[in-house]
């Protein structure tokens, strides 16, 4: 081989890793939303539909209060923020690891479940694999976090937020920010990263319940009502 | 290394950008579908929870529905 044509082949190579790269960017900032989009909603009509079907028995509760998976997807609720629009749903699977958090928003698994005295807390992706928590930003006191089980609807409210370096694992502790202390009140907290594109910071939200009603009553229109300067 | 490529496929100018094209959607394929997902997890980017990050790359497939 020349000389020219080693060169060649090395700006060859070098060119080809560069369209490696951004091969895997795309992939990472926007084909992964596409598929874990599809797989979410595909996984909350699974769920709603098996709920819905009277020959599904209610799942049991683990000893914190989670209600067991129902279906193939390791879905337990649907999770609805009126803020995030009235078409926004995504599911509530247990975990909080890389895999769990492809599928949906994440339980973190040591604390309570929905409705329970505690911190039913919960992380979900800012950008990339769906962004369930992408306006995460946006919540506002008062907006209502809609959680929606085999047997119940748990509507929390927004109390509170804070930005947290991503080792303040204190933040879903059972009382938020204070460990060790005994819970007397269910609350939500919700995590996801910040600022958007980074992994720098954690955003933090933090709620408590308000009201709960069995799911084949339906709940109040009042909850579901889209506040004024909703993101959709 | 594309030129010699370009040598080896068969038939007229049109045919080979055809198959040049055919070639190229298929590592893109290859790299979204299979390759891609397999390599995340180890991406220091999405290592976003303080848990282990991940020891599931093997065992994706029997993620279990009941934790």
């Amino acid at each position: 081989m020349t000389v020219y044509a080693v060169r060649r082949t090395a700006g060859e190579l070098l060119i080809t890793a560069g369209c490696f790269l951004l091969l895997f960017a795309s992939w990472q900032l926007w084909w992964t939303d596409v598929e874990s989009n599809a797989k979410a909603s595909e996984s909350v009509e699974n769920f709603l539909g098996l709920i819905e079907d009277p020959k599904t028995p209610p799942p049991p509760l683990d000893p914190n209060g989670i209600p067991v998976t129902i279906g193939k997807d390791g879905v337990f609720a649907v999770m609805y923020v009126p803020r995030f629009g009235k078409e926004w749903r995504r599911p509530i699977v247990q975990g909080t690891k890389w895999y769990p958090l492809t599928r949906g928003i994440g339980h973190y698994e040591k604390t309570v479940g929905p409705g329970k005295v505690g911190n039913f807390s919960l992380a979900g992706h800012r950008t990339t694999y769906g962004r369930p928590f992408h306006n995460i930003d946006r919540l506002q006191d008062g907006d209502r976090l809609i959680i929606e089980t085999a047997t119940t609807y748990f509507v929390y409210e927004v109390t509170s937020h804070d930005i947290v370096a991503p080792t303040a694992v204190e933040v879903v502790a059972p009382v938020p920010d204070q460990p060790g202390r005994t819970p007397t009140t269910p609350m939500i907290t919700l995590t996801s990263c910040h600022p958007k594109f980074s992994a720098a910071q954690r955003y933090v939200v933090h709620g408590t319940l308000v009201t709960t009603a069995p799911r084949k009553g339906g709940l109040d229109g009042a909850y579901w009502a889209v506040p004024e300067g909703a993101v959709s | 290394m594309y030129a010699a490529l370009w040598r080896r496929l068969p038939g007229p100018a049109w045919a080979r950008v055809v198959q040049s094209v055919l070639l190229l959607a298929a590592v893109i394929a290859f790299c979204f579908l299979w390759l891609f997902p397999r390599i995340a997890p180890f991406m220091p980017f999405n290592e976003t929870t303080v848990e282990d990050p991940v020891a599931l790359v093997t065992s994706i497939d029997d993620w279990s529905v009941r934790r």
